[in-house]
């Protein structure tokens, strides 16, 4: 891995991204911080635990992780259908895969939700079985699943292009069916990829926000996610406890994405020695 | 500034080209969208008839606190147009605007009023007639959310003192009725309009709690699918207006602010506020809204609840009343 | 987020009824994910006909936050292009210590919530702020103003370019860079004529999501915008005040411009990939 430094450029290129990155991200974050630096250990605590954020931290992970599941799901399915198989809109539905990259998330938000209120077309469907979309938690599960949908599909997709076709033919003949096949073969093979997608996937429903908003009603304890909550402390003036509530956030996003990225870096070396 | 000699002429560059043209920003609450569209259109032949010259108002809508607090870290805007006294006091006490500003125009610088009222769908088949219909079983309720909306304060306000009112003062019971009307409450919305829509369009909810002025332009729209039900007894609604001084001084703007908050206390001012259902200060267009805008028993929120920074300790505050009671209905829904 | 699938040979379905249910299931439900929401937003903006649409499109308001988006973006794009193209080059090119933190940082935009971002700037720049009162009394306004938009918008698209690049240069190694510099080409020479036509189709649509992104950025702008219309409203936040305005129309005739420019980004994307394959056998 290690290369001599003929290459010219590397004081230049590094000095203007850290001088970039300490501008734009760190001031603004590290103001954060520093506001929250100023409370007592207790203070802080009291912020970050009180009631309501924690009903709030409730609704995101058990929302972003129900999202996260079910783009577990489908992208291992996805990813499988788009390398294994041909069908007609194949690479239709594989440049579709994208779409929720590109959408504005507001975009997002208010097609799906005006696609799920009662008196929605997809709403008038699950409202006759008594189900509520939008305005209720599974709304803000389902924002957040279109919101993610790529990054599972797209970090398994060339692992799976990549696995030797040999191996599940020699696990065929040796007589696994087709599950035991993929249970026992391919999916160990795809682990890594899956938790690498998993987890940005994660984190991403994590933080989403445009979407959100519109579709889950914002009740207090119930539907209330963690970055709307830092939202309202801003509204009612409360920077203290706006700046300690994203605080804590921010230190759980980043300490989720340098674990992967640590890790993933292992994994690359293992991989590619 | 005058260590900054090129700056300081780019600004004068930019000061005298918008001089050519004044203008202020009016930042306001959630529904008063259309009433500022009204008003802005009259005000501005007006102005310029009294030799003032050009100007263009621009406005910015939203939550009267999240206004206050948008002033406060840096947003322009000359006069404030509110639903809530102490969102203005905020900026008073922050010495955006004047210490005494309350004393600057009549009816403690308030040019009109309004109460709080329920809108149900059209023959009204959850049958509510009063507040304490709110809380019966299987209602549900969009409102403004009390945290960050002077609309939903008012709500809550007006819930409370119905119950008060309901149950000789026992305030146990009062707030046992609030409790019980939070409880069907199905969406807290940012903002008034937003509330609005999600009641109109969405079709969420059998009821919304919002202004008069919303619920009488809904419900009085050709071919509505709404009524107004006139509670018994509701929270009289104040909405304070002010020149922040602040800005307008650094802008140049002082005057003409002042100039526009004035022509909502004319009689052509007072009109464009009672068409838009609130209720005028002006006792003869008061006189001609009369049947539309009819008689409420109010309570108002100095004399009846001690004050808005009391209420606010009381019901509004981080674990406060609201807090209280909305996380009991939490615990009791997940059990 | 590229993946660049080799082609292999794909199984057909004929007389495979398991792998139909499969592609059904898959197909169907990611396909009615994406397209309902799609179709959605085209099917409200033009239920009221042509003439209607495009007089939404025209209102005032609706043109300055076109204009508005379009300046953000317009920043964004080449800021984010030097610094995505530096990041990459020194994060593809070298080793030293602190790297993954480094990457880490670079992307943390993309996987905290915009609020967060702009909740901190207004720490910053706000009145009530670390720099913001100082700068207030030397007559510069850094909230609620066109100024603030522009930077957040900045900030939160800075990842996309560097994403898009990194993964290629890593692949790609310092070979070719190595060669040219020992045959005596200077630093610039070497970038722009060994480095930059390796990764100029993905540093295309680096760009164009970078573009994208700027134009639908919401939460970040919600926080530092003001919301003044017709000054510092931009194309999202237009939309959500057309949508609670009870002009639904409106608010899906501009959703369609930007759910329209997310499609081309699509396409974009598609093509540049074929290029790919075309351009490394």
């Amino acid at each position: 891995m290690s290369r001599p430094r003929v290459i010219p450029g590397f004081g230049l290129s590094l000095g203007t991204t850290v001088v970039f990155l300490a501008l734009a991200t760190l001031l603004p974050l590290g103001a954060l911080v520093l506001k929250s630096a100023g409370l007592t250990w207790a203070e802080f605590w009291g912020y970050i635990s009180d009631s309501r954020a924690l009903a709030a931290y409730r609704v995101t992970l058990l929302a972003a992780g129900a999202a996260t599941f079910l783009n577990l799901v489908l992208g291992v399915l996805t990813a499988w259908i788009l390398v294994r198989y041909e069908f007609p809109g194949r690479r239709l539905l594989d440049a579709a895969i994208d779409l929720p990259f590109a959408l504005p998330t507001a975009v997002a938000g208010i097609a799906l939700a005006t696609l799920t209120v009662p008196a929605g077309p997809v709403g008038a469907l699950f409202a006759g079985f008594g189900i509520k979309i939008a305005y209720a938690f599974p709304g803000i599960v389902l924002a957040m699943t279109f919101t993610s949908l790529p990054f599972v599909v797209r970090t398994v997709q060339p692992v799976l292009a990549d696995l030797e076709p040999a191996l599940e033919e020699a696990a065929a003949s040796l007589g696994a069916g087709p599950f035991t096949t993929f249970r026992r073969v391919i999916l160990p093979e795809l682990r890594p990829a899956i938790i690498a997608g998993g987890t940005l996937a994660l984190v991403r429903s994590l933080g989403e926000f445009g979407a959100v908003v519109f579709i889950a009603g914002n009740l207090p304890f119930q539907t209330e996610i963690a970055a709307l909550l830092i939202y309202i402390r801003m509204d009612e003036f409360d920077y203290v406890g706006a700046a300690a509530l994203a605080t804590a956030i921010l230190a759980f996003a980043l300490t989720l994405l340098v674990a992967m990225n640590l890790w993933q870096g292992r994994l690359y070396r293992r991989l590619h020695g | 500034m005058k260590r900054f000699p090129l700056l300081l002429s780019i600004l004068g560059l930019a000061a005298t080209v918008a001089s050519a043209q004044t203008e202020i920003l009016n930042a306001s609450y959630d529904i008063s969208r259309e009433l500022f569209a009204e008003v802005n259109a009259a005000f501005i032949p007006a102005y310029k008839a009294s030799g003032g010259g050009e100007l263009t108002i621009k406005q910015s809508h939203g939550g009267s606190s999240r206004q206050a607090r948008a002033i406060l870290e840096g947003l322009k805007a000359d006069v404030v147009t509110f639903n809530q006294v102490n969102d203005v006091q905020l900026l008073a006490d922050n010495k955006f605007v004047a210490k005494d500003w309350a004393a600057r125009f009549p009816h403690g610088s308030s040019p009109y009023f309004s109460v709080h009222s329920i809108l149900v769908r059209k023959g009204n088949p959850k049958g509510i007639k009063d507040w304490a219909d709110l809380a019966k079983a299987g209602v549900t309720i969009v409102q403004v959310n009390p945290k960050t909306g002077g609309n939903g304060r008012y709500a809550v306000l007006a819930y409370y003192a119905a119950g008060l009112q309901a149950f000789n003062n026992d305030a146990a019971q009062a707030r046992a009725l609030t409790k019980k009307i939070l409880a069907n409450v199905v969406v807290f919305e940012s903002g008034g309009r937003t509330a609005t829509s999600t009641f109109t369009e969405r079709e969420i909810g059998d009821v919304l709690v919002t202004f008069e002025a919303e619920t009488l332009a809904l419900a009085s729209a050709p071919g509505s699918a709404y009524q107004v039900i006139t509670p018994s007894v509701s929270v009289l609604a104040e909405f304070p207006v002010a020149v922040v001084e602040k800005v307008a001084a650094k802008r140049g703007t002082a005057a003409v602010a002042k100039a526009y908050l004035d022509f909502l206390y004319t009689p052509q001012g007072q009109e464009i506020v009672a068409k838009n259902h609130y209720r005028p200060r002006d006792a003869g267009v008061a006189a001609r809204y009369a049947a539309k805008l009819t008689p409420v028993k109010t309570v108002e929120v100095d004399a009846f609840f001690g004050g808005w920074e009391k209420v606010t300790k009381q019901f509004f505050d981080n674990g406060a009343l609201v807090d209280t009671l909305l996380k009991e209905v939490a615990a009791e829904r997940i059990n | 987020m590229s993946a660049r699938v080799s082609e292999t040979t794909r199984a057909g379905l004929r007389g495979h009824p398991g792998r139909i249910a499969l592609v059904l299931t898959g197909a169907g439900a990611v396909g009615l994910l994406i397209s309902l929401p799609l179709g959605a937003v085209f099917y409200y903006a033009l239920r009221e006909g042509w003439a209607a649409y495009f007089g939404y499109l025209l209102a005032p308001d609706t043109r300055h936050a076109i204009g508005l988006s379009l300046l953000a973006a317009g920043v964004a794009l080449p800021v984010n292009t030097v610094f995505g193209l530096c990041a990459a080059w020194a994060l593809a090119k070298f080793t030293f210590p602190g790297r993954r933190l480094l990457i880490s940082l670079i992307e943390l935009p993309l996987s905290i919530s915009p609020i967060i971002i702009g909740v901190g700037y207004l720490f910053v720049f706000g009145l009530q702020g670390v720099l913001g009162p100082w700068l207030d009394d030397h007559g510069i306004s850094m909230a609620f103003n066109v100024t603030s938009v522009v930077i957040v918008t900045t900030i939160v698209t800075s990842p996309y370019v560097f994403r898009e690049l990194l993964p290629l240069m890593l692949a790609q190694g310092t070979q070719e860079e190595q060669a040219a510099v020992s045959l005596g080409a200077g630093a610039w020479k070497t970038f722009f004529r060994v480095t930059l036509p390796n990764v100029k189709w993905a540093l295309f649509y680096g760009l164009t999501l970078s573009f994208a992104r700027s134009l639908g950025e919401f939460g970040s702008v919600a926080v530092v915008s003001g919301a003044v219309r017709g000054e510092t409203n931009t194309l999202t936040l237009q939309i959500d005040l057309l949508y609670h305005d009870q002009v639904q129309t409106a608010a899906f005739a501009v959703a369609s411009v930007l759910t329209s420019f997310a499609l081309v980004t699509l396409l974009i994307k598609t093509w540049v990939e074929r290029r790919e394959s075309v351009d490394s056998p």
